[in-house]
């Protein structure tokens, strides 16, 4: 799989060892440019080492990355976050000693205080994570689980990225705020930013995905468009044990 | 939400110098002593507040540290033997005008073999503390070596300055002039690194990424440059406090460094990996307690700063003001 002017991001052939375990057995995968792929698979299947793999957190043994035609697969992790793609860890990676505004500032790569922050793009992000505007000045850690999410989400967005690489958004989150976490993204999407998202939560997926890559046991089983995967009811059960 | 600061650790060195208060005999033996023991508590504070860092941020155990407090300490020797002028002066500003040159002294030094050491000898064994016991070891043996070999073994007189010798008399009380100096440098010391770490982008990185190293790289920042400036800024601040622990112990012998290192890992264990203010708190309890127990108990001196550490640790088994996600 070679990358079109289509695709902002491609692996091809991609194996990642973590220390003396083969974790991704050769993972070819397309991020179309302006679309939010959803990369679906059970615990397990290799998700979050692709993503990790991705942002060099962890390199690939074999195999390439490319970002638009840029090939990445050894380069560092700064340098690949400066490329434009910013990256929200399962854990969802808060400094919780420090407060909302300095873990929205750390993320600013260009503003050296906080007044330095796009103000426009501020409010953007107070109107999508309320949150992150009322609790602008308490210590991060205090926030709830939810709440530290959209703070995750906000650092990322807080400067224009051209890629998004999220992970478990929705994990541990309660019903309703997973329900605004969808509107958020939805508004992200319409802003017309690539994003690469790996999800459990099934309604989560559907209601947000425009193509879709299941992995299984290292490799990607199946790609292709979130309508068409979300109508075949067969190949969702054999591929991830549950219909959606 | 309510902000909520906890302010229980602020409280421990007031409750000590209370406590020791009656069991000195006398207010101005009790004065004399506590401002010793803040004096000293301050020295260990500068020499411990750039380890701190380095093991929080870097996940480094230093156990060479030492040597840059007595490189500081020895370059400072020779700079203030060359202005036997200005230090033999009765007058404080001209003693001052030898003292800080000394002190930038020791510290460009200290800093840039602290850039070599990270270099040479600590980035190869990043993750693996064992060998950064053994290796980080190897380098203060050798350090000591090398300060023979330019200074001599011999031990080193490093008189005070004639204006910062003698006492300030405060009613019956005897306070020494070079211990309010001390004092003095390194409330200037903390104010700094606290402004640096609290108000400024690099102060804000460095307190992220004691936190999660990984997740500063996703944001984009070389954290690799980041380790090297804060080892050399480490490694200055104990060049400061080696020349100001040399001019407090008026002597010095290379091995200087090594008889410290313990207690500085005694600050940073009771402050807190990574935690400036938990250091400061931590060097002025070890400070303090030193001073009465060396007064009231001479016998358990050498004992009081472990006794002090397992209390604390019990209290609080991640020193006063543990940094969270370590």
């Amino acid at each position: 799989m070679s990358s079109t002017a289509g695709n902002l991001l491609a692996l091809e052939g991609v194996h990642t060892h973590i220390g003396a375990y083969h974790i991704l057995h050769g993972v070819d995968l397309a991020v179309p440019r302006g679309q939010l792929t959803m990369l679906l698979g059970r615990n397990g299947a290799g998700k979050t080492t692709t993503l990790r793999t991705i942002m060099g957190l962890w390199h690939a043994s074999q195999g390439r990355v490319r970002f638009g035609e840029k090939e990445i697969t050894a380069q560092h992790t700064p340098q690949i976050a400066g490329l434009g793609i910013a990256y929200v860890p399962e854990n969802m990676g808060i400094f919780s000693d420090l407060t909302v505004k300095e873990n929205m500032l750390l993320a600013a790569r260009g503003a050296k205080s906080a007044q330095q922050i796009d103000d426009t793009r501020l409010k953007w992000i107070f109107k999508l994570f309320p949150a992150v505007e009322k609790f602008w000045n308490h210590p991060a850690g205090k926030l709830s689980g939810g709440q530290k999410q959209m703070l995750a989400v906000s650092r990322a967005i807080v400067e224009p990225r051209e890629l998004l690489i999220i992970d478990e958004p929705s994990k541990g989150l309660a019903p309703v705020m997973i329900n605004n976490m969808i509107d958020a993204f939805a508004e992200l999407k319409r802003s017309g930013v690539t994003i690469l998202l790996v999800e459990q939560n099934i309604n989560f997926a559907q209601r947000l995905g425009d193509t879709v890559a299941v992995m299984d046991n290292g490799r990607v089983v199946h790609a292709g468009s979130m309508a068409e995967f979300s109508a075949d009811a067969q190949l969702q059960q054999s591929l991830l044990g549950l219909a959606l | 939400m309510k902000l909520e600061f906890d302010w229980r650790p602020l409280l421990l060195a007031p409750i000590l110098a209370l406590v020791a208060l009656p069991l000195t005999g006398s207010f101005s033996t009790w004065l004399t002593l506590t401002v010793a023991g803040l004096a000293m508590g301050m020295i260990i504070f500068i020499i411990a507040s750039g380890l701190t860092l380095v093991f929080g941020l870097m996940d480094v155990l230093n156990f060479g540290h030492g040597v840059f407090i007595a490189l500081g300490a020895f370059v400072a020797s020779s700079v203030l033997g060359l202005m036997g002028d200005w230090t033999g002066s009765g007058e404080l500003w001209r003693n001052l005008v030898a003292v800080f040159p000394a002190m930038l002294a020791a510290m460009a030094v200290a800093g840039a073999i602290g850039f070599a050491f990270e270099r040479f000898i600590v980035r190869p064994v990043y993750g693996q503390h064992l060998k950064q016991i053994l290796i980080t070891m190897g380098g203060m043996i050798i350090g000591e070596e090398l300060i023979k070999v330019i200074w001599g073994p011999a031990q080193i007189p490093l008189p005070l300055p004639d204006a910062l010798r003698g006492s300030l008399l405060v009613g019956d009380a005897a306070i020494s002039k070079y211990r309010l100096l001390a004092v003095a440098v390194g409330v200037v010391v903390f104010g700094v690194l606290a402004w640096t770490l609290g108000r400024t982008k690099i102060g804000l990185l460095i307190r992220a990424g004691v936190q999660d190293r990984e997740m500063v790289e996703s944001l984009g920042y070389r954290i690799g440059r980041l380790f090297v400036g804060v080892f050399v800024v480490g490694s200055a601040l104990a060049g400061l406090g080696g020349v100001m622990w040399g001019l407090f112990q008026q002597n010095l012998v290379p091995q200087m460094g090594a008889q410290v290192n313990v207690l500085i890992f005694i600050v940073i264990i009771i402050g807190g990996l990574g935690s400036t203010g938990g250091a400061l708190i931590g060097a002025l309890l070890v400070g303090l307690m030193t001073n009465y127990i060396g007064f009231l108990l001479p016998t358990l001196t050498q004992f009081a700063s472990i006794f002090l550490m397992v209390a604390v640790l019990l209290w609080r088994p991640q020193g006063v003001y543990p940094v969270a996600n370590r």
